[in-house]
């Protein structure tokens, strides 16, 4: 009896140093979900990480609009449907009430909700200095966990060494 | 499937060194699990992995932190805490379930 119990190796070797930084650039529903399901399971694992918004991204993180993010069937060819109907008026809406409704279902949670349970399982929230001031738009304006409004190079400088991921 | 030795048992784990039948599990096997990857159980701890189990049971899937923490009303903060690093695998380690499936 004097074997060593075989236990998951849980604190090594991936979690430690790993860094990961995503950079949310969309401002549509369904566009904004891959980053926050890839950097909330990024946490889970023990990784830095840190989610940069930019340009329509900003919309995520702004309070007025990080609750009314809406999918559209225009331009998105994979919603398998005539591209003309997406100009009618009301479908963006039914569009976005359908995913929603899918996501829902499936437990996860809202945009404001999961951004909630990422800065509470450790990430970091920045905001891109150029979308900021080209919608003259201050730290007043976005979430109250986002750390700061930084620029392109603070963000390039911050991310030395991490795995980027641009979405 | 391996098998090592838990607490004075020989218990059958998985490639990774999980629990491979959940129905193996008892509380002496849940201290040993969590002390041998640095936990301390405290009564908090033991609820969690009591309804991971329990859920486990009647869901057939082992529940995501998201579920754990709106189920049990525990804020996400508090079971990174509770199970620092790799909460999900931790505590599904600890319960003796498999790790949980879904992304969310």
């Amino acid at each position: 009896m004097t074997d060593t119990p075989f236990v998951p190796s849980f604190d090594e070797p991936t979690g430690e140093g790993r860094k990961l930084a995503i950079i949310c650039s969309k401002g549509t529903l369904d566009m904004a979900y891959p980053g926050l399901i890839l950097g909330n399971s990024a946490l889970g694992e023990g990784i830095e990480t840190h989610l940069f918004f930019t340009f329509w991204g900003f919309d995520m993180i702004n309070k007025k609009t990080q609750g009314n993010l809406k999918a559209t069937l225009l331009g998105n060819t994979a919603m398998h449907m005539p591209q003309g109907l997406g100009g009618i008026p009301g479908m963006t809406h039914l569009a976005t009430s359908q995913l929603k409704k899918a996501i829902a279902e499936l437990d996860i949670p809202e945009v404001p909700d999961f951004l909630d349970q990422i800065v509470a399982s450790g990430g970091h929230l920045w905001a891109c200095r150029l979308s900021a001031d080209m919608n003259h738009l201050t730290e007043a304006d976005l979430r109250d966990d986002v750390e700061g409004i930084i620029s392109a190079s603070d963000f390039i400088e911050m991310t030395a060494g991490a795995q980027l991921l641009f979405i | 499937m391996p098998t090592t030795t838990i607490a004075g048992t020989q218990v059958e784990v998985n490639e990774e060194g999980f629990l491979s039948n959940p129905d193996d599990w008892n509380e002496t096997l849940g201290t040993e699990f969590a002390r041998l990857i640095g936990v301390e159980m405290s009564e908090e701890h033991w609820r969690l992995v009591k309804f991971l189990r329990e859920d486990y049971k009647s869901q057939g899937e082992t529940p995501t932190l998201r579920r754990v923490s709106t189920q049990l009303g525990l804020p996400v903060k508090q079971l990174f805490t509770m199970f620092p690093g790799k909460p999900a695998k931790k505590m599904s380690y600890v319960a003796g379930v498999p790790k949980p499936k879904g992304c969310v």
